[in-house]
């Protein structure tokens, strides 16, 4: 009997702890509600909302229905976004996990001074995003540039990597390279994790160097490289500032560097046509849904859990 | 086959293995010493080419220095609208306001999610995920409408209220993490000794967070200091700029005369970054590290 009004105390006690913490959780949660609901998902229906109209700033928004989606269907300049978008996400985001990757390993067999390299090559991710940079690229880059200048001296007679339409996108993806430091110190901390055991075993059994990466490292760390591929790929399909700024603001030369994010900002920005801009923000949130859904579903057939 | 020769085959192999093992760390410091100088080379160029006088930017592919100028940075504080001054101060309280937001908004949001017990906590915790995910050009065009009607162009305002409400979820799942590490007996300990869990919060987890806070703010500091999109789109005015959207503005009126100045600017405007990365790294590798592997 004791026993049993101990239990309903006990259970009483909960519930009245159960509504402090139903009360405690929403009120340290208030600030991030309340920027979720007036500064994420607010703007998010107005936008999907504003998709379906046509909208300047200056006059009411009017419904036009699906226009502008259907706009988007023959709108070249898009098309050709979406290219430059994707050779860009395509080709620059494997290349710059295979050096993080590679380096990470050659890193973590115990180098002495692995510590100042790790910071040497960490250090561009930081620099990369700025405006800095940018213009250094468009320097480095040019017709007279320190990369032109470098060739000169061995006799090599460079064009303008950045005013030739061929080679424009190819300087923004070397600079996506170049930042390739965080997802290697990601790769880093993973390889850690992998217990030395493993090694010990395979060297007795005599395997080298490269079949002991095949068989230990690159299954094991397979959940750190979708783990990159995923934030890279959608951080790169989101790049903006530095075409914006290699390109002087125009995504040239031809439309060369003119980035999704780009095109966006030219219209909704630089035309204020908001309907058009809402319609493609919503477009690209689809695509880069899309990638992130494939990849989780693709993951399951090459992404190994140990545990 | 003889003993001798077998006795000689296995010296052989053994001295070749010897001194493999002695070149190897050495090849693989030559490698890593290069490829470092190559990857850093266009960085440390620019800085001593801002000190050169203007034109050899585009003749001295080389990082000797015979002459220390400092023309260029005496020209390009001035060059544009406002004194240089101008725009990093600004970007200073965009900075200052942004860290400030982040520390006290994302540390209230990551305690209710490591420690406290609400309903429809797994909800929010997705919500909250996804929503690091959440690409800024699907809200920036309603947002940009919806601080217009504020009257919030050209301030500061549009760059730093957000913070406050922890929009940078990333920061919010950082410091989850981070918690989810601490002893829950602290807590406890504290519950009994009489505090309640506003007093654990400020009392127990935040002192026990300082790293995590400390990623934070420098995270927040460099990526505050370096972001563009939105600075260019809410700060028209030159009186306004914050250092990334003045530096642009050098790029508009691209003389080859103004090169020496920009570069020098752009080598000021960096400085804030590689200080922050200098005496921030423990810190950051940390942060990258723990988000990175769960």
């Amino acid at each position: 009997m004791s026993a049993l009004g101990e239990l309903g105390s006990l259970r009483g006690k909960k519930t009245a702890g159960q509504k402090r913490d139903n009360l405690a959780g929403y009120l340290f949660l208030a600030p991030w509600l309340l920027g979720l609901f007036l500064i994420t998902i607010g703007p998010m229906l107005a936008s999907l909302y504003l998709s379906f109209t046509d909208y300047n700033l200056i006059q009411a928004p009017k419904w036009i229905g699906l226009d502008n989606f259907t706009r988007m269907l023959s709108d070249e300049r898009l098309h050709n976004s979406l290219r430059v978008t994707f050779t860009y996400v395509f080709v620059s985001v494997p290349l710059q996990l295979a050096i993080a990757l590679l380096l990470a390993v050659v890193l973590d067999r115990g180098v002495r001074g692995m510590a100042f390299y790790r910071s040497v090559f960490y250090l561009p991710s930081l620099l990369g995003s700025s405006v800095a940079i940018a213009i250094l690229w468009r320097q480095v880059f040019g017709t007279t540039g320190l990369l032109n200048q470098l060739l000169d001296l061995v006799g090599i007679h460079g064009k303008g990597w950045i005013s030739d339409p061929s080679t424009a996108l190819g300087t923004l993806v070397v600079l996506n390279v170049w930042t390739f430091g965080s997802p290697m110190v990601i790769f880093l901390a993973g390889l850690r994790q992998i217990p030395s055991m493993y090694y010990e075993a395979a060297s007795v059994d005599g395997a080298g160097t490269l079949r002991r990466f095949f068989s230990i490292t690159l299954p094991l760390l397979t959940p750190i490289i979708f783990f990159n591929l995923v934030l890279q790929i959608i951080h790169a399909f989101q790049a903006f500032t530095q075409a914006f700024v290699v390109s002087g603001g125009s995504g040239g030369p031809s439309d060369s560097t003119m980035f999704f994010t780009l095109y966006l900002y030219d219209r909704g920005f630089g035309n204020f046509d908001m309907g058009y801009a809402s319609a493609m923000a919503w477009f690209l949130l689809v695509i880069i849904g899309i990638f992130t859904a494939a990849n989780f579903l693709l993951s399951k057939y090459w992404v190994f859990y140990d545990d | 086959m003889t003993t001798e020769t077998l006795r000689t085959t296995v010296a052989a192999r053994r001295t070749g293995v010897v001194t493999w093992a002695r070149v190897r760390p050495l090849v693989i410091h030559v490698v890593l010493a290069a490829s470092a100088l190559v990857m850093l080379y266009p960085v440390i160029w620019m800085v001593v080419s801002s000190l050169r006088p203007g034109n050899e930017i585009f003749r001295d592919p080389g990082i000797l220095v015979k002459d220390l100028r400092i023309d260029n940075y005496r020209v390009g504080w001035n060059a544009l609208t406002e004194p240089f001054t101008r725009y990093l101060l600004n970007s200073a309280v965009v900075v200052l306001g942004s860290i400030f937001g982040n520390l006290v908004s994302c540390s209230m949001a990551a305690y209710a999610f490591a420690r406290l017990e609400f309903v429809g906590k797994k909800f929010w915790f997705a919500i909250m995920l996804l929503s690091i995910m959440l690409p800024i050009h699907v809200v920036i065009v309603p947002q940009y409408i919806l601080f217009s009607h504020a009257g919030w162009i050209n301030t500061f305002l549009p760059l730093i209220v957000p913070k406050l409400l922890a929009t940078d979820a990333f920061f919010v799942f950082l410091m989850v993490q981070f918690i989810r590490g601490i002893p829950r007996e602290l807590d406890e300990a504290a519950r009994i000794d009489g505090c309640g869990r506003g007093s654990i919060f400020l009392r127990v987890i935040l002192p026990l967070m300082v790293p995590a806070l400390a990623t934070t703010t420098i995270f927040t500091f460099i990526w505050t200091w370096n972001d563009f999109f939105s600075q260019l789109i809410y700060l028209t005015d030159p009186h306004m700029y914050t250092v990334p959207v003045a530096l642009r503005g050098f790029v508009d009126s691209t003389s080859s005369s103004s090169w020496g100045s920009m570069f020098a600017m752009s080598v000021v405007s960096l400085v804030p970054v590689f200080l922050a990365f200098l005496f921030g790294q423990r810190f950051l590798i940390k942060g990258i590290a723990t988000t990175g592997i769960k």
